[in-house]
């Protein structure tokens, strides 16, 4: 009997598994793909939203103040890439200043710090913006993070303190007990005190399993452009349009890896498995995006991706214990401002929910930080030959356009959180991540996971079961 | 810190001729630093036939052409290091490298760059659909049968005519892999003649002009494309789409030269995303040199050997003081039907008593004169009954025609018009 069941490894499960990682407690967590993070939580705009925009008294409001407090000591924490670079919500024509008023009245209602600037003030700062621009919001506590590693740190910090976690195990059904739950996969059956639903775009269907909802939770689908670093400056804050019933808008931002992120459409698809990009869609992100930044240098694409937001039909986060089956808490319909709201909605649901119908005995030896991770290209010289000096593998390159080395690689894999394939590695250490998109180094990277999964070649995956990338050996 | 007269970045065809022809030209301290575990860069998987035909007049694999220049080299005893990665280059021409013995910082009185080109791939063209495993790059997929050996796939669509695509559908079929065909989106080849009729004709592989992939299915491994005719925008036609169940579509849709490091650090560069040279493939750097194919792409590897060529020479008279920088240069331009012209400038104090310029047209052409003008004056003018991009054009003009008045400009002009 397992004290907490987790559903979904993605950002809300990994701070909800890191909080209890805390406690005296059995949790599991159960992921369908093969890595954490691999779905809504690794598709997204990776913006610690300031929070000015949520409706002020709904849970959105709250947990994205709160969470967005708590990212620097966390990033420090978790070692994670996290930079306050602040936003700016812009106006292009007149008309659209009374939106800003109503912004800012907003973030003052939400505690959130924000400041108006000129057209000029903005130009001042952000010289790459369209001269036609007529003012902005300044959000100075926005900043953007790395949501591959803050998903993966927070869970391999959970595990070292004691969380379990299956990867590739999908959840079949629910079933309630008397005091506990059965929870089936498609590998086995668990049961467990507690379940907490955290399945993103699918935590509609689970939590059908246990309840009839009046709820639903929608797939909107974003797709964006990712262009190299080809320079940086060329925008220092989260550029953002006004706001609209669709979302936040097209935003244009660097991101901690120093390339430009330009997205996100917004479409209603139906179904909940859709990470397709299509040449129209993303025509209009460009469209929208050069009405703001003109010059955007789009000949710098290195990538496109597609990810879906989990929309609920209620507007707002549903974050609740089941009144129908106590025991089993909903995290449904978390969709932006998600991912800077999830270490705070993980510390709610322990300290308010969780506590309320298990009681929690606090860990003597919890240690809130994962082991320091090294990156070469970050350190300075005389750093580099001392940890070369260390462990040659520092020294060979193996990824040459985002220059990770061999021992960067080898330390992701001998973590504790696992990492099964290529893509695992390529979120963890950013090997395959540049302008090659892994022309050069995926070979490497799949033959050095082979051998440490102990796996042939052949069935090395890519991501997804039935994603090898080898067919055959040669004859 | 270390200090050398000449540093060359990448140990292929383009670094290994720079360094013979600047040693044969006196320099003797020389470092060449190659990134992979070998000399000869790209050319270790190119293990097919067709190398070296018009610089040794004979037929060779890559392997064996890339073996002459190593031995070449060894013969001089130019040094190199292999498995070692540039991460900087600065303006004052200090190079940063790394390796497994060290992070190592040299200051060069002169360098070459010559660090290669990679494959345009999935994400550069943002290929609509899905990103299922199995769509790859030809380049990678022969780079994981020739020197891991191992076959991508076995039911394969090629998506874009360039040579390495056409070669690897050869490869493939030859491997037991079924080609199901190719896909080009221009209304021509972009393959060399040669590969067309080898690699494609011969193994009755389907070529398809004028379309694209306009979808890629598949959520773990590639399941199937579709492919659509396109109007003349380039555009997929709607209603044109036909399914193809294939578990790989290969990427043969260009090179780009590998250029970051001079990026980077600000210097100028030319519609071929290298770097602006001059006639001795000097940068806008002096004494900083860019050849081959992180200059610009080329298709034969003879060329990349004997612009490496030019580059050592030109890296050696820097060394000597016998390329001063002049002010007044002529600038050269791609005109009326032309991609791009190298060099992209000409100082004529420096120049030999031929300039060669490079150059390739946009598409192809038939009975058409290249003209080469400086301001009004007719330099040269050739007739040339066929002309395609995929094949690069060198021409030869005498010092002596040329003066300091005016852009140089390389156009094509219809013969009907004369």
């Amino acid at each position: 009997m397992e004290d907490i069941i987790i559903i979904g490894g993605g950002a809300v499960g990994a701070f909800i598994a890191r909080e209890l990682s805390r406690y005296d407690a059995s949790v599991l967590v159960l992921e369908k793909e093969n890595d954490v993070g691999d779905a809504t939580s690794m598709a997204n705009s990776a913006i610690v939203h300031s929070g000015y925009d949520p409706v002020p008294g709904t849970k959105k409001a709250r947990f994205n103040v709160e969470g967005n407090a708590m990212f620097p000591r966390l990033c420090e924490e978790l070692d994670v890439e996290f930079e306050q670079c602040g936003s700016m919500t812009l106006a292009m024509e007149e008309g659209q200043l009374p939106m800003l008023d109503e912004l800012e009245r907003r973030g003052e209602l939400n505690g959130v710090p924000v400041k108006r600037l000129s057209g000029e003030e903005v130009l001042a700062l952000e010289p790459n913006v369209s001269p036609d621009v007529k003012g902005a919001l300044l959000c100075p506590t926005a900043g953007i993070v790395n949501p591959f590693t803050l998903v993966a740190h927070a869970f391999e910090n959970a595990i070292d303190n004691g969380v379990r976690l299956h990867l590739g195990e999908r959840v079949m059904d629910v079933k309630k007990g008397e005091g506990f739950f059965v929870v089936k996969t498609d590998k086995a059956s668990y049961e467990a005190k507690v379940v907490i639903n955290a399945a993103g775009v699918f935590s509609q269907e689970i939590a059908a399993m246990v309840e009839d909802i009046d709820w639903k939770v929608n797939p909107r689908k974003g797709e964006y452009y990712v262009l190299d670093h080809f320079a940086p400056g060329f925008v220092n804050h989260v550029l953002f349009p006004l706001p609209s019933e669709k979302g936040k808008g097209v935003l244009v931002t660097h991101t901690t890896s120093g390339n430009y992120l330009v997205g996100p459409s917004s479409e209603w698809v139906d179904d909940k498995d859709d990470r397709s990009t299509d040449s129209p869609t993303l025509d209009n992100v460009r469209a929208q995006a050069t009405n703001m930044v003109p010059n955007i240098p789009f000949r710098q694409q290195i990538r496109v991706f597609a990810g879906l937001r989990a929309t609920p039909s209620t507007h707002d986060f549903i974050i609740e214990e089941s009144k129908a089956a106590p025991g089993f808490i909903h995290c449904a319909g978390i969709e932006s401002p998600g991912l800077v709201s999830s270490p705070a909605i993980g510390r709610y649901v322990v300290e308010e929910l969780v506590k309320g119908i298990l009681p929690l005995k606090e860990k003597e030896n919890y240690n809130p930080r994962v082991r320091k991770y090294v990156r070469i290209a970050a350190l300075d010289e005389t750093e580099k030959a001392r940890l070369i000096k260390e462990n040659p593998h520092y020294g060979e390159i193996v990824c040459n356009c985002e220059k990770v080395s061999l021992g960067e690689i080898e330390d992701v894999l001998s973590r504790s959180l696992p990492a099964l394939t290529i893509k695992a590695i390529k979120k963890r250490t950013r090997a395959g991540f540049g302008k090659c998109q892994g022309g050069f180094c995926q070979p490497k990277v799949l033959f050095l996971l082979a051998k440490r999964l102990g796996v042939s070649p052949l069935e090395v995956l890519y991501d997804r079961k039935g994603s090898e990338i080898l067919n055959k050996e040669s004859k | 810190m270390e200090t050398r007269d000449l540093v060359i970045i990448g140990g292929g065809s383009a670094g290994m001729a720079a360094a013979i022809s600047a040693y044969d030209a006196g320099v003797k301290d020389i470092l060449i630093l190659e990134r992979g575990p070998f000399l000869g860069g790209i050319l270790n998987q190119c293990i097919h036939n067709g190398f070296g035909l018009t610089y040794f007049k004979e037929e060779l694999t890559g392997p064996e052409f890339l073996t002459r220049f190593v031995e070449e080299t060894k013969k001089r005893g130019i040094e190199y290091r292999l498995n070692c990665n540039v991460t900087e280059l600065t303006k004052d021409k200090t190079v940063s490298f790394l390796s497994q013995e060290g992070a190592f910082t040299v200051k060069a009185k002169a360098i070459v760059m010559a660090a290669g080109c990679y494959e345009r791939n999935a994400g550069a063209i943002g290929i609509p659909g899905e990103r299922p495993s199995g769509v790859i790059t030809a380049g990678q997929a022969q780079l994981y049968l020739n020197e891991y050996g191992y076959l991508v796939g076995k039911k394969v669509f090629i998506l874009g005519s360039g040579d390495i695509g056409l070669i690897m559908a050869r490869r493939m079929t030859l491997e037991g892999a079924k080609v199901l065909g190719v896909a080009e989106i221009m209304p021509y080849s972009n393959g060399l003649n040669r590969n067309i009729q080898q690699c494609l004709i011969d193994f009755d592989i389907p070529l398809y002009l004028s379309h694209t992939v306009s979808k890629v299915i598949g959520s773990g491994k590639l399941e199937a494309i579709e492919i659509s005719k396109v109007d003349d925008k380039l555009r997929p036609i709607e209603g044109t789409a036909q399914r193809i169940e294939c578990d790989t579509l290969l990427l043969s849709i260009g090179l780009i030269p590998n250029n970051d490091l001079l990026d980077k650090i600000g210097v100028p560069v030319s519609p071929t995303r290298g770097s602006q040279v001059s006639e001795h493939m000097e940068t806008a750097i002096p004494g900083v040199f860019s050849c081959g194919n992180v200059l610009h792409v080329h298709d034969l590897v003879d060329y990349v050997v004997e612009e490496g060529k030019v580059a050592g020479l030109g890296a050696a008279k820097y060394l000597s003081g016998e390329l001063p920088t002049h002010q007044e240069v002529i600038k050269t331009k791609a005109g009326e039907g032309i991609g791009y012209v190298v060099p992209s400038r000409i100082d004529l104090l420096n120049a030999e008593e031929k300039v060669q310029l490079k150059f390739r047209v946009r598409k192809p052409r038939k009975d058409v004169y290249v003209e080469y003008r400086q301001g009004d004056k007719l330099i040269k003018r050739m007739f040339k009954p066929a002309i395609i991009p995929s094949e690069m054009e060198i021409v030869s003009l005498d010092k002596s025609s040329l003066s300091l008045e005016g852009e140089l400009t390389v156009s094509l002009v219809e013969k009907e018009v004369r």
